[in-house]
C-alpha cells in the first residue's frame, strides 16, 4: 500500500537557501532564472552569516513576490547559528514576517514559531527520531528537512511514525553544509578578523576550496560554514528516495548550472533515465549509510 | 560558582571528588554519550559505586546521555535514563528534544541539563528547553563571547554552565558532520569524532602522514611533533597556502576570566576531558577549585597564580592555550 501511494506522489523540487555570498545583482538574476525553472518551492534568506548584507530583508520579500507570481511556494529561512542580540533580532524579523512560511534552523526559532501551524523544521535542527519529529509536528511543523547526514535507514526509521500531514524534504544536490563555527575560515585564510573580513566571501561564489596536502579536494570554506568539496548528488537514487517517503528534494544553489540541474531533476523525477553523474566530483555516501564523501 | 569535572572511569571520578569537584559528569559504555571511546566510561556497578562515593561526600553526579537516538536505537537511550535513575544519579545531560520529553515524563526525579550538543546558543533556544522539559541548567556551546554569555544569563531562568578548560571544538557542538563526511561516524549519531578505528599513520619519504579513512589530515617533517588527526586540526591547502586552515591544536584555558564569570552570573564552570587520565582530572580539578575559591574571596583583585597556570599548561592538549571564543582576537 505504502509503495503504491508513493509511486503516485509527484516528487516536489525545492531550491534551498543561497548559502554563498553573491553581489546583489547576481542574486536578483539568479532568482529571475529560478522563477522560470521547473521548481515547486524556493527557500530565501541569509542562513549563514549576519554580516552579509548585499541583499536586504526587503529585497528578499521582493524576490518572494516575484517567485510567488510565478506560482512558487516561498519559504523564508532563519539563520542557523544565532550568537547574541543582533542575530536574534534577525531571527525575529524572519519568524514574524507575517506572510511567508518560515524554516526554523535553531530551537530559538522553533520557540518563536511554536503554536503557529505551517512552519518548516529545517535541516540544522537535529531531528533524528520519530519522538522529536512528533514534538515538532505538535508545535506546528508541517515539513521536516532531514539532517544532511541522513541515511535511507535513518529516514525510514523517523518516518515509521510520520505525523499526519507532514512532508519530508531531503538535501539532494549541491555541496553539503557540514558544519558551523563562530569562527570565519574565509577571513582566517586572509589573516583577517571576522569583524573586519572585507567581505572576502564575495570573491568565492562557490566557496573557497580546501584541499589536502596531496592536492585532493576535501572541503569548501564558506565563511563560518564548512561544506563538502564534492557535490552531493542523489539523482540516481530517485526510486529509493520515493520508496523511503521523501516528498521534496532540495537542490542547493551553485553559481553555475542550478537551473540546468533543476531541469534534469524534474525530468528524472518524472521518469526520464537519470543523467550520467560526474564521478570525479560527486558523492552520495550519506544516503547509503556510508561516509558522506563516498560515491556508488 | 560550581565546578563540574569529567570522569572516564571510577579512579577519575574519585580524583575529581577528592580534589574539590561539586559535580562529576560521566557516561555509560556505549554510543549514548559523546565520548564513546573504547575502554572508557561506566557500567552499572561502577556507576553505583560512583554514586555512593559522591553522595557520601555531598557531591553530585550527572550522566551524559547527549547523543541523538534513532528509531532503531531509541530503547538504548531510554534504558540509559532508567539506569541513571535507578543508580541514584542526580541529573542527566541531554540534547535530543524527544528524549528530554521522555525523561521529563518518566524520570521526574532526574534534573535535566542541556548539553552543548543541542547547539542552544541563545536564550530563546534555552528557554524552549526550559518551558517544554523543565531544563534547569544549560551548558553553552563554546562559541559565545563573554558579552554574549552575559546576554544569555540575563534573559533566562536556566542556570548557565560554561567550559573553562580543556580540548576545544572549533565548530558549534551538535552542528558538525565533518567526521560523518570523512569516515561515517559523527558526534551526533555515534558519540565520537575522527574515531581511532579510521586513523592510519604512514612513514613516507615526505614525512609522517596521518590519515582518516584515507584522507590526508597532516604530514609532519622530521622534528615536528605529530598530533592525533582530529580532522579540523589538520593542515590543508587553501588558495596556495598550506596551514591549519580550520583550527590549530590548542586548548581552552579561561581561568583568568573567573572574576568576569562570577560578575555576570555564570553558575558553573566545566572542565573538558572524560577521555583524559585520573592524574589530569586530579591536577586540573585541584587548580580550578583553588582558583574558584580565590576568585570568590578576592573578587576583582583576583589574579591567576603562576603555579596554577604552569600546572594547567602541563595538562593542555598541544601545550598551547587560548581563551577560545570568550575573547576574540580572531573575530
Amino acid at each position: 500500500m505504502k509503495l503504491e501511494r508513493n509511486k503516485d506522489v509527484k516528487l516536489k523540487l525545492a531550491v534551498g537557501p543561497l548559502l554563498y555570498y553573491w553581489p546583489r545583482g547576481r542574486v536578483l538574476e539568479f532568482y529571475a532564472g529560478i522563477a522560470e525553472s521547473p521548481v515547486d518551492a524556493v527557500y530565501l534568506g541569509e542562513v549563514v552569516c549576519s554580516r552579509r548584507h548585499e541583499v536586504a530583508f526587503e529585497d528578499w520579500l521582493e524576490i518572494a513576490d516575484l517567485l510567488a507570481a510565478h506560482g512558487k511556494e516561498v519559504v523564508l529561512s532563519a539563520q542557523a547559528l544565532v550568537e547574541g542580540a543582533g542575530d536574534l533580532k534577525l531571527v525575529r524579523r524572519v519568524t514574524q514576517n507575517g506572510r511567508l512560511r518560515v524554516e526554523a534552523n535553531d530551537m530559538g526559532a522553533v520557540r518563536l514559531l511554536a503554536g503557529r501551524p505551517g512552519w518548516v523544521a529545517g535541516p540544522h535542527l537535529n531531528i533524528y527520531n520519530p519522538e522529536t519529529l512528533a514534538l515538532m509536528a505538535e508545535l506546528g511543523a508541517t515539513r521536516w528537512v532531514a539532517p544532511v547526514e541522513t541515511s535511507r535507514a535513518m529516514l525510514e526509521g523517523v518516518l515509521g511514525a510520520r505525523p499526519a500531514g507532514l512532508e519530508c524534504e531531503l538535501f539532494a544536490w549541491g555541496r553539503l553544509p557540514l558544519a558551523f563555527s563562530a569562527r570565519c575560515f574565509t577571513a582566517r585564510r586572509f589573516k583577517l578578523q571576522k569583524e573586519s573580513c572585507e567581505y572576502r566571501c564575495l570573491g568565492y561564489p562557490d566557496g573557497l576550496p580546501l584541499d589536502t596536502r596531496e592536492g585532493e579536494p576535501f572541503l569548501t570554506l564558506n565563511g563560518v560554514q564548512t561544506q563538502s568539496a564534492r557535490v552531493y548528488n542523489l539523482i540516481n537514487q530517485i526510486a529509493s528516495l520515493r520508496e523511503a517517503g521523501v516528498d521534496v528534494l532540495r537542490v542547493s544553489p551553485q553559481s553555475e548550472g542550478t537551473v540546468e540541474a533543476l531541469r534534469a531533476w524534474r525530468a528524472a523525477c518524472d521518469g526520464a533515465p537519470a543523467p550520467v553523474t560526474d564521478a570525479a566530483n560527486d558523492c552520495d555516501g550519506f544516503w547509503r549509510g556510508r561516509p558522506g564523501l563516498e560515491r556508488s | 560558582m560550581e565546578l563540574v569535572c569529567p570522569a572516564g572511569g571510577l579512579p577519575a571520578l574519585k580524583a575529581a571528588i577528592d580534589n574539590g569537584a561539586d559535580w562529576v559528569y560521566l557516561g555509560l559504555r556505549d554510543d549514548t554519550n559523546a565520548r564513546n571511546f573504547a575502554g572508557l566510561n561506566f557500567d552499572d556497578a561502577a556507576l553505583a559505586e560512583g554514586v555512593r562515593y559522591a553522595h557520601a561526600r555531598g557531591r553530585r553526579l550527572v550522566l551524559a546521555v547527549n547523543t541523538y537516538p534513532q528509531a532503531a536505537t531509541w530503547r538504548r537511550w531510554t534504558a540509559a535514563l532508567e539506569r541513571a535513575d535507578s543508580a541514584g544519579v542526580d541529573a542527566v545531560i541531554a540534547a535530543d528534544p524527544g528524549l528530554m520529553r521522555h525523561a521529563a515524563r518518566s524520570h521526574p526525579r532526574l534534573a535535566l541539563h542541556l548539553s552543548v550538543q543541542s547547539s542552544a546558543t541563545s536564550h530563546e533556544a534555552i528557554n524552549f528547553f526550559h518551558e517544554h522539559f523543565g531544563v534547569t541548567r544549560a551548558v553553552l556551546p563554546r562559541v559565545l563571547s563573554l558579552a554574549q554569555v552575559e546576554y544569555v544569563v540575563k534573559n533566562t531562568p536556566v542556570e548557565i554552565e560554561v567550559f573553562g578548560f580543556g580540548g576545544l571544538c572549533v565548530m558549534v557542538e551538535g552542528r558538525c558532520a565533518l567526521s560523518a563526511y570523512a569516515c561515517g561516524d559523527s558526534p551526533n549519531t555515534f558519540g565520537a569524532c575522527s574515531p581511532a578505528r579510521a586513523v592510519r599513520w604512514h612513514a613516507t619519504p615526505a614525512g609522517l602522514e596521518s590519515r582518516l579513512n584515507g584522507v590526508l589530515i597532516d604530514r609532519y617533517a622530521k622534528g615536528e611533533s605529530a598530533a592525533y588527526p582530529t580532522l579540523c586540526k589538520g593542515r590543508f591547502e587553501v588558495d596556495g597556502a598550506t596551514y591549519y586552515a580550520i583550527e590549530e591544536p590548542a586548548s581552552l584555558n579561561a581561568l583568568e576570566m573567573l572574576p568576569e564569570f562570577l560578575a555576570i552570573g555564570v553558575r558553573a564552570v566545566k572542565i573538558e576531558g572524560r577521555q583524559r587520565s585520573p592524574a589530569y582530572v586530579a591536577q586540573v580539578t585541584r587548580v580550578w577549585r583553588e582558583a574558584i575559591d580565590a576568585a570568590c574571596r578576592e573578587g576583582a583583585r583576583f589574579a591567576p597564580r603562576r603555579e596554577w597556570m604552569a600546572a594547567l599548561d602541563r595538562n593542555a592538549e598541544g601545550s598551547q592555550h587560548t581563551l577560545g571564543a570568550f575573547s576574540r582576537p580572531w573575530k
